[in-house]
């Protein structure tokens, strides 16, 4: 934490930016529900498409919803599927990654060789394909971003952990009686945790990304719900005829997450791994 | 030569996995095709078990596998329910569409990330160094149909430069002559500058729209690569030697620099195949991805299986591409 503090002080400003701008989406997903003015579901039929005012900040939409308040809402589901998906893939994807780079020989073949067909695949086109395949719900698209996302994990804490099994304290650890599982849990898998951390980081911005846009051809989150991708679909068609507040301010919204992971992610590679910085 | 043989046989075994996992991913998509196909209700049980058996549905996984397999080494990608029509003549109509939006695209984006990762390199700090920094951070954050729509709001509607977001040509213009299938191309050859240049109007609000979403990571990648090449010694060496300032950058840095930018080349080209899919519902543009997603909605499953089939081919040919392109660069990658 004073790591952060110290490095936050030296005062890179796009850093600073990408701290507090997740700062402020944490905030805004914990509380927002608590802030907003207006019911986000709550429809006025005498308020329909009305532009941005003083009494909706971002406007109305075709139902009389306030757009602000959906705007807001949004951000918990966003960011807790974005959250969910990188989290269940880097647990998952390390373990898998950390045997199988420990272990060698068949297992390592086999899923090395699953990761390759994986990897042939457009991410966004698996992602679709297995949402419809799983069932069209918002768990599924958590799922379905979490196994697209495995083979970066995968490839990633196998190659370290090859880098590091037969290193000097690895060995003391034999030596001194620890079985595998032990070694690799308690020695091998924490000395990986920094290159993992900054995947997860990067991942991030693209796991929101990849909701939103699957949401936003209707798969996953299902309406009335508020969701930034799908609130965009809904605005598609008024874009034509003027009505640009619709879809304009969750798309910004949907910008502002994925550029503050993107800055986080950043700062996190040159904080944690500074043979990396650019 | 070796290397291009191994680096072929290594695309085998993954080509073979992407095949099984397109035909095991539909077996498992929820929907029994052949209800779909006796979609009369007065059907009885025992036509929809003849339509099953017609399909070859009632066969055994691995049979009905081999006979999937066998229909491909045949260049049948099954037939589509909604359109009744075969998907592979389907597929040979729309995909010079989505060839020609994302070829467009990413030669827009590598005309402007090459120079502008360069410049930035070779004056760190300066404005344009801030200015590739900010593309490249906030490119990467850009939702492909977002931008997508915010283009068609700034330049149809409001300013109205740009034409009617739908389709390729405007309603009342007569396609060129098919030769490439790209329509920009096709018209140009035909010497319809009219139709070349409406062709080209629909094309650039989807293909900048995409550029933009490909120019982080090329800007990115080129400036670092240059930056790391400019520091090394044989640069150092060359500039002690005299040579001009054009041989430094051009011959032995870009040169060197090329080699990592060749890969974000690669990488950023099959991504750019998956942003597809969005950019061409938004844009109504009749493309393979607009196809996938509309029978996905539709539950007509074989378009989507052979879409996802042309894209990890495509994406096999492109990795294999760019490796060989690598090694070209520099040969001590093909060892």
């Amino acid at each position: 934490m004073t790591r952060i503090a110290r490095h936050l002080a030296r005062g890179n400003p796009l850093d600073l930016a990408g701290f507090a701008l997740f700062g402020l989406l944490c905030l805004t997903a914990a509380f927002g529900p608590l802030l907003v003015a207006h019911d986000p579901l709550a429809t006025d039929a005498a308020a329909m498409l009305q532009p941005p005012s003083a009494r909706h900040w971002f406007g109305t939409d075709q139902i009389g919803r306030d757009i602000l308040a959906r705007v807001v809402v949004a951000a918990r589901l966003d960011l807790l599927i974005a959250a969910g998906a990188v989290g269940l893939s880097m647990v998952a994807g390390s373990i898998m990654g950390a045997f199988i780079g420990y272990r060698g020989g068949w297992a390592d073949v086999v899923v090395s060789r699953l990761v390759d067909v994986m990897m042939a695949f457009p991410l966004f086109v698996l992602a679709m394909a297995l949402v419809a395949a799983l069932g069209n719900s918002v768990a599924n698209v958590v799922y379905a971003t979490a196994i697209v996302n495995l083979p970066f994990y995968i490839r990633l804490a196998r190659a370290e952990v090859r880098l590091r099994r037969d290193l000097g304290y690895v060995e003391a650890a034999r030596v001194g009686g620890a079985g595998d599982g032990r070694i690799l849990m308690r020695h091998l898998v924490p000395n990986i945790a920094a290159p993992l951390v900054i995947q997860g980081s990067v991942n991030l911005g693209w796991a929101v990304l990849n909701a939103a846009g699957l949401s936003f051809l209707g798969l996953g989150v299902r309406p009335p719900a508020a969701e930034w991708g799908i609130m965009v679909a809904e605005g598609v068609r008024f874009i034509a005829s003027g009505q640009w507040w619709i879809a304009t301010f969750p798309g910004l919204a949907l910008m502002l997450a994925v550029l503050a992971f993107n800055l986080l992610g950043d700062a996190l590679r040159d904080l944690l791994d500074p043979r990396l910085r650019t | 030569m070796s290397m291009v043989l191994r680096r072929l046989l290594t695309a085998i075994p993954t080509l073979f996995g992407v095949v099984v996992v397109t035909f095991l991913l539909t077996r498992v998509l929820p929907g029994d095709p052949a209800v779909f196909f006796a979609s009369n209700p007065s059907m009885s049980a025992a036509d929809i078990a003849a339509v099953r058996e017609h399909l070859g549905l009632d066969l055994p996984l691995r049979d009905q596998f081999l006979v999937y397999l066998g229909n491909l080494m045949h260049g049948d990608l099954g037939r589509s329910v909604a359109t009744g029509q075969s998907v592979a003549a389907e597929f040979a109509r729309r995909l010079p569409a989505s060839a020609e939006l994302t070829v467009a695209a990413f030669a827009l984006a590598v005309a402007i990330a090459l120079p502008l990762g360069v410049a930035a390199a070779l004056r760190p700090g300066s404005p344009v160094d801030h200015a590739a920094r900010l593309i490249a951070t906030l490119g990467a954050s850009l939702p492909s149909f977002v931008t997508g729509l915010l283009l068609i709001f700034a330049f149809y509607v409001f300013a109205g430069i740009a034409p009617e977001p739908a389709g390729r040509l405007a309603p009342f213009m007569v396609e060129p002559e098919r030769v490439t299938g790209f329509l920009t191309l096709d018209a140009l050859l035909a010497g319809e500058r009219a139709t070349f240049a409406a062709a080209l109007r629909q094309l650039a609000l989807p293909a900048a729209a995409m550029a933009l979403f490909a120019l982080a990571p090329l800007t990115r990648m080129t400036r670092a690569a240059m930056i790391a090449t400019l520091g090394a010694d044989f640069i150092r060496t060359a500039r002690a030697a005299g040579l001009s300032r054009r041989t430094i950058i051009v011959t032995y840095a870009l040169r060197n620099a090329m080699v990592p930018v060749a890969t974000t080349m690669g990488m950023t080209f099959s991504y750019m195949l998956g942003a597809n899919v969005l950019i061409e519902r938004v844009f109504s543009w009749p493309g393979i991805g607009a196809f996938a997603i509309d029978s996905l909605i539709n539950l007509d499953y074989a378009p989507l299986q052979a879409f996802m089939l042309v894209m990890a081919a495509v994406f096999i040919t492109v990795n294999l591409a760019t490796d060989l392109v690598t090694a070209l660069i520099d040969p001590r990658a093909a060892r």
